[in-house]
């Protein structure tokens, strides 16, 4: 018996459907077909008018979530692709990262992100949100990067008061199991070191972590012990234990699948250079995707991203360094 | 509408005196008939409002207190948007009047959601949503979005378009290219009616239709009124591109002037009844104004500064 990363997203909405009669669903395609992903297969079965198939409207979706979450509901959206969320940025960013500043009101809404990269995906259907989504006040960005986190971080999620963007990872949907689920282990907020070191700190999230954890292999083989710190939720970001792994390792190599400008991996650097400079032996280095839309081929995809030998290669300039 | 009307004559000469209120003045003069037609139908407590820019006579006729948009003009400490939030954008969401943000359209979505989720826990009853917008305000892909899912989820909500001719300064022409906005509603499956908004009889009985209909399940009503704005887009602007013809034209009637035409001519209120009223709202406006301008500001070194609810995720400053 196994369990995929997508399966736990399911099982935890199932769990969330079973717990609290104010959750419903509400996306394209999520009804009776079970979602693009199959992430709510079965659930408009099991849970009859509680799952509702959506225009393609994510404008619409996003402010319906809204008003009903001011009646008391807790919706949760599934944005077919995280790319497509672009269309309801305007009521995420405005409406309800605001409503609570604003109104005093709470807006528990969980608007769910299929993210990343896949093969073959292209410009339109690979994007990485989160940075753009963490960057305004008001919203709560969980990136999991492991079967346990993809479970309890959406029940969590849907749990909590406030509106949050669950980046789910597409490349991990398939790939990544676990024997079963395991209890809850840290709150949303708190980053994980995923692998003990001491030469080097990679922090990262996502399916970036899976590739970090490969290249800090690799880099043993040559007797160095790199430490991976999994954020698990970009904002709030955990400082905390980021400061202390650089305390550690006194090198620090940021790594993010999105874009390069700005975003996650700047901010990491922003903090560290900011409240832990003495902390470093060596000048950070971030590790980003290519700065250009997300090609399609996969011998340009494969290019685009860091991928394990991008990340060890980073990794032995930062040691020589 | 005479109260709406005083209150926000103050709140512009107030603006004009300058330093009390900081930012914009917003005004719904001439739209007071359409605006309060629509809000006296509902019912605070059980229908959800979501009004717009120019709604300050629907917000009264819905039961808003005219100190909280006063305290909201003024950015009072103790009003509903706390220092927070300024002028029209307010609201108080759990007495089922939503705070606008200032992005056209965004509301109609919003309200549909509240009466989407009263259905899904049974307590719709005959409970029905209303938003307002302008003919600017329906270009926009959130109104088509929100018209549409809620005309999909056939949602008893009450769509008003105060058609004032005028985005802000640009002309209908510039705006839409259908004849009427009217003919839009066949196109989301929704009923629609046209109205003389500068005549409150005439609106309080489309209302009173739209409201019928939808309470008794009949999904979305679109009501176009057609007006015209008699101030600017906010008080900065004196509307010069408001070409004179259209000024003296028949959508140029003060809706306010009619309905007392209409009252005084039915021997329902005299002349000296409709000066006495004038007067006695003339005082509540100026002590209300009076008393929210002993209030306290909002103190930046007591406020909390969190965007959160849930207090142990909010970040630190980061400050160097």
């Amino acid at each position: 018996m196994s369990i995929t990363y997508l399966e736990a997203i399911r099982e935890a909405q199932y769990e969330a459907l079973r717990n609290d009669p104010a959750v419903f669903l509400y996306g394209q395609d999520i009804a009776t077909f079970g979602g693009a992903f199959k992430a709510t297969k079965n659930l408009s079965k099991e849970f009859p008018n509680r799952v509702f198939d959506s225009p393609i409207s994510e404008d619409a979706m996003v402010g319906m979530a809204i008003g009903a979450a001011v009646e008391g509901a807790r919706p949760i959206i599934e944005m077919q692709f995280a790319d497509f969320s672009s269309i309801g940025f305007n009521q995420i960013v405005n409406q309800a990262a605001t409503l609570y500043w604003r109104t005093n009101v709470p807006c528990p809404i969980t608007i769910r992100m299929p993210s990343g990269g896949t093969a073959g995906s292209g410009p339109f259907h690979s994007q990485s949100m989160e940075a753009i989504y963490a960057h305004y006040p008001g919203l709560v960005i969980v990136t999991p990067a492991t079967v346990e986190d993809a479970y309890w971080m959406l029940l969590d999620s849907v749990t909590l008061n406030d509106p949050v963007i669950y980046c789910e990872h597409k490349f991990l949907y398939y790939h990544l199991k676990a024997d079963q689920i395991g209890d809850r282990e840290l709150p949303i907020g708190k980053a994980r070191i995923a692998r003990p070191g001491r030469h080097a700190t990679i922090v990262t999230y996502s399916a970036m972590v899976h590739e970090a954890l490969r290249a800090a292999e690799e880099l043993q083989l040559d007797g160095y012990q790199i430490e991976v710190v999994d954020l698990r939720s970009v904002k709030p970001m955990d400082t905390d234990t980021i400061l202390a792994s650089v305390a550690r390792t006194g090198r620090l190599l940021a790594l993010g699948e999105a874009f390069p400008w700005g975003g996650v991996t700047a901010e990491i650097i922003a903090r560290v250079t900011t409240d832990g400079f003495h902390l470093l032996d060596a000048p950070p280095m971030r590790l980003n995707s290519k700065d250009t839309p997300i090609p399609y081929h996969p011998n340009l995809w494969k290019s685009h991203r860091p991928t394990t030998s991008t990340i060890a290669a980073a990794l032995r300039r930062l040691l020589r360094n | 509408m005479l109260l709406a009307r005083v209150l926000e004559e103050k709140l512009g000469s107030l603006y004009r005196a300058g330093g009390r209120i900081v930012g914009g003045v917003y005004l719904g003069k001439g739209q007071e008939a359409f605006s309060a037609a629509l809000g006296v139908q509902l019912r605070k407590g059980r229908d959800i409002y979501g009004p717009l820019i120019r709604d300050q006579a629907g917000r009264i006729a819905f039961g808003e207190p005219i100190i909280d948009t006063v305290r909201t003009y003024l950015g009072s400490v103790t009003g509903p948007m706390r220092g927070r939030d300024g002028n029209i954008h307010r609201g108080r969401p759990k007495e089922g009047h939503l705070a606008m943000i200032s992005h056209l359209g965004s509301l109609l979505s919003v309200v549909a959601g509240g009466l989407f989720a009263r259905r899904l826990v049974g307590t719709l009853g005959d409970s029905i949503g209303a938003t307002s917008i302008g003919d600017g305000g329906t270009s926009t892909g959130a109104f088509h979005e929100g018209l549409n899912m809620a005309a999909v989820e056939k949602l008893p909500i009450i769509v008003s378009i105060a058609n004032n001719q005028y985005a802000y300064s640009t002309p209908n022409t510039r705006q839409y290219a259908c004849e009427n906005l009217v003919d839009r509603a066949a196109g989301y499956g929704v009923e629609g009616m046209t109205v003389d908004a500068t005549d409150l009889a005439a609106c309080l009985k489309a209302f009173r239709t739209a409201v019928a209909r939808a309470r008794a399940g009949g999904g979305p009503q679109m009501i176009v009124g057609t007006l015209l704005r008699l101030a600017g887009h906010g008080e900065h602007d004196d509307a010069s591109y408001v070409p004179d013809k259209t000024r003296q034209g028949p959508s140029a009637r003060d809706c306010l002037q009619v309905a007392e035409d209409f009252a005084r001519d039915r021997g329902w209120m005299s002349s000296a009844d409709l000066r006495e009223l004038n007067e006695e709202v003339r005082r509540n406006v100026d002590q209300t104004v009076s008393k929210v301008s002993k209030e306290p500001a909002p103190d930046p070194f007591k406020e909390n500064w969190q965007a959160l609810s849930c207090a142990e995720l909010v970040e630190g400053q980061h400050e160097a």
